[in-house]
């Protein structure tokens, strides 16, 4: 059967402009050029500017009824891979031919236009989208439907959340029927049961529609329980491709998953007025990724030019919102080290079993003496924490639900 | 881009829809490619698009529409104030000079109110240009009906000055109104789709614009005569398209002279050569133009 997506050495050159004040280029600038060649791109010249590819020879091939996820960091390639295939955007070299309609929903509230009712952004939406209006009057009531917007669809889009905007946005872009759906992050912003609904959706979509879902996210609980087969990106290259299992794997070995600056002594977080005396840290765990409910080990390095007595090192854990999730601290933990520190040396923290939900934390380290604060860091380090395996249910855990996942198992008890 | 048309694959037959190209080869670009059925099958965007444009810029109906007929009204007197009973330019023929000069100001707002919304339509659609694909030509096209609403308003004091002087309108000029307009229309979509792809990539043209169109006034006689200009020179001034429109205007509907046919085909041929190079300026930037916005 031939693909329905095939993807040829695809690839794409950004030339970027080092100029100091070149936001935009400037006619005046480029006048010469133009009056020379008016139906050339531009040729640049100069060593101002320098060429990065963007996409760098990418080919893979997607069948029809698959959901393919593409994973990779921030930088990967990944929107311009999608902005390619959905046409804003063209490729420098290669090429990808797609058999069938293409729908793709890239950002929150595209072509929407605030001063517009929901209705008729519908509309405007569809339009652009490349719909007829009578096809998109036959689906509406089931769009609204989906949606959950029915109460202010008379009100301009200007008034609406941005969770309104998704879901709106998700509901025409889903309910157009495109052969092959792009769905960039966009569902990240709405809420959880929203977010459930339009996973679903894409998956029956795909089941029954036999559509093809390109699917992009950073939630790899999401992407593993989706997708089946996917690429991992990595400066505009493919790192992995294959069974998605794989090739999340992959992206949580190669793109680690702790950020952060080993020295500390001239580190620009540390609060004014405290010495140096903490030197390094370091997050250790066992295969290089920071899992959840996996053993986890924290390294201090310290330098006291002055003997200290009784210790507290500190190290606290605070998610996105800068809510605090837990704080391990030496002294009221089980420890080995002694009550008076002198000299350079190092001491560790051993989490048995890392609690964290999946997700993005900043790390706080501070070196306490009873009744004082010797040392303070703030965002030390940011520490991303990952599903360790495919588990389907657990896409259902967002930060809504909490910082931490309580391993539990529920049984009968009684019943009549 | 190329649409293929190929053979809907039997199982999935069942959908009822519009028939969708089932074959998309995306490739660089290379040369020139204008997809006229691509642009009727987006058809009902532009009608969108022109709606859109139409709805949000009379959305306080009362004020919107007062406002299209009051603004050239007040310069129309100001005009006269000035340039009339000041500085003396006449019109020819015993015409009041009022309407001799609002038949200029007719087509030259129109003109300049497309230039600038043709010109800048890359812009103002920039959320949709940078994240949905659709065929650019869309979007400039459909940015001028809202102009052309606004002319109509315009049209209708136009037509009271008439009622006003009591000067029944020359029957060439009834003829010609449509076709002026739509020469109006295509010298100023090619001006505006040569300085909207140019807006994408070089953001100061969105200065040298306005100060352009404001310079041009002077160049268009609006405020004066063909006449005032030596007889020899006068091709020179119908390269400007909008002074062949005008000067036709005021020959058909004003009865000052005959139509300068001559003339107004150097106009059309200047308009053409406008319009084909604009438009093709425009097909061979728009590829690009996400990566600039």
């Amino acid at each position: 059967m031939t693909p329905i997506i095939e993807i040829n050495g695809l690839s794409k050159a950004y030339v970027i402009s080092h100029q100091r004040d070149a936001a935009y280029d400037s006619l005046r600038d480029d006048i010469a050029n133009i009056l020379r060649r008016p139906f050339q791109p531009h040729i640049t010249q100069g060593a101002a500017r320098e060429t990065v590819w963007a996409l760098d020879d990418v080919s893979f091939d997607v069948q029809q009824g698959e959901i393919f996820g593409v994973i990779g960091a921030n930088g990967a390639g990944k929107s311009t891979l999608l902005k390619i295939l959905s046409r804003i955007t063209f490729p420098t070299k290669g090429r990808a031919v797609l058999h069938g309609s293409v729908g793709s929903l890239l950002e929150v509230g595209t072509g929407f236009h605030p001063e517009l009712t929901g209705r008729e952004n519908i509309f405007l939406n569809g339009a652009i989208l490349g719909i007829r209006k009578q096809e998109i009057a036959k689906k509406f009531d089931e769009i609204v439907a989906f949606s959950e917007v029915d109460r202010f669809l008379d009100t301009p889009v200007k008034f609406y959340s941005s969770g309104m905007y998704v879901r709106l946005a998700f509901a025409v872009a889903a309910h157009l029927e495109p052969d092959i759906l792009i769905v960039d992050e966009v569902l990240s912003v709405g809420d959880t049961a929203f977010q459930k609904k339009s996973l679903g959706k894409m998956q029956q979509e795909t089941q029954e529609g036999g559509r093809t879902v390109l699917f992009v996210s950073h939630n790899m609980g999401a992407v593993s329980s989706l997708c089946d087969r996917g690429i991992l990106l990595s400066e505009g290259r493919i790192a992995y491709e294959g069974d998605i299992g794989a090739v999340v794997n992959h992206y949580l070995t190669a793109v680690g998953s702790a950020d952060y600056t080993g020295d500390l002594t001239d580190h620009p977080n540390r609060a004014r007025g405290f010495d140096p005396l903490l030197t390094s840290f370091d997050i250790e765990t066992d295969n290089g990724v920071i899992l959840y409910g996996q053993p986890v080990t924290l390294r201090i390095g310290y330098h006291f030019p002055e003997a200290i007595t009784v210790p507290q090192f500190s190290v606290k854990f605070l998610n996105a919102q800068g809510v605090v999730a837990f704080t391990v601290v030496s002294d009221y933990q089980p420890n080995n080290i002694p009550p008076r520190l002198q000299g350079n040396g190092s001491v560790a923290c051993r989490i048995h079993s890392l609690p964290l939900l999946p997700g993005n934390y900043t790390v706080n380290l501070r070196l306490w003496q009873p009744g004082a604060k010797l040392d303070d860091i703030e965002n030390v380090a940011r520490v991303t924490v990952e599903w360790m395996d495919r588990k389907p249910d657990q896409i259902h855990w967002d930060s809504t639900m909490g910082i931490v996942y309580v391993d539990a198992a529920w049984s009968m008890l009684s019943a009549t | 881009m190329k649409l293929e048309e190929i053979t809907r694959p039997s199982e999935r037959s069942e959908k009822p829809s519009v028939p969708k190209p089932l074959e998309l080869v995306i490739e660089p670009s290379g040369v020139l490619r204008l997809d006229l059925r691509e642009l009727w099958h987006y058809r009902e965007l532009f009608y969108f698009f022109a709606w859109r444009d139409i709805k949000v810029r009379y959305k306080q109906t009362a004020l919107g529409v007062v406002w299209a007929m009051f603004a050239p009204f007040v310069t129309v007197v100001v005009f006269t104030v000035f340039f009339n009973r000041v500085a003396h330019i006449k019109s020819p023929n015993a015409i009041p000079y009022a309407i001799f000069s609002y038949t200029g100001l007719l087509f030259w707002n129109f003109f300049s109110a497309a230039v600038g919304s043709t010109s800048t339509s890359m812009m103002t659609n920039k959320a949709v240009v940078s994240k949905v694909y659709f065929p650019r030509l869309i979007a400039p096209f459909s940015a001028t009906i809202v102009n052309m609403v606004d002319f109509g308003f315009a049209f209708v004091v136009y037509a009271a000055l008439f009622l006003f002087y009591g000067i029944t309108p020359g029957l060439a000029g009834v003829l010609l109104l449509l076709p002026m307009l739509a020469l109006t229309f295509i010298a100023a979509t090619g001006l505006g789709l040569f300085f909207g792809a140019l807006n994408v990539r070089y953001r100061d043209v969105g200065f040298i614009v306005p100060f352009m169109i404001s310079t041009l006034l002077f160049l268009t006689p609006v405020i004066y005569p063909v006449s005032l200009v030596p007889e020899s020179y006068q091709w020179i001034l119908y390269l400007n398209p909008v002074a062949g429109v005008i000067q036709t205007m005021r020959a058909g509907a004003l009865h000052q002279g005959a139509i300068p046919w001559s003339m107004l085909g150097i106009s059309v041929t200047s308009l053409v050569c406008m319009f084909t190079f604009g438009l093709l300026y425009f097909v061979r930037q728009e590829r690009s133009f996400a990566d600039y916005l």
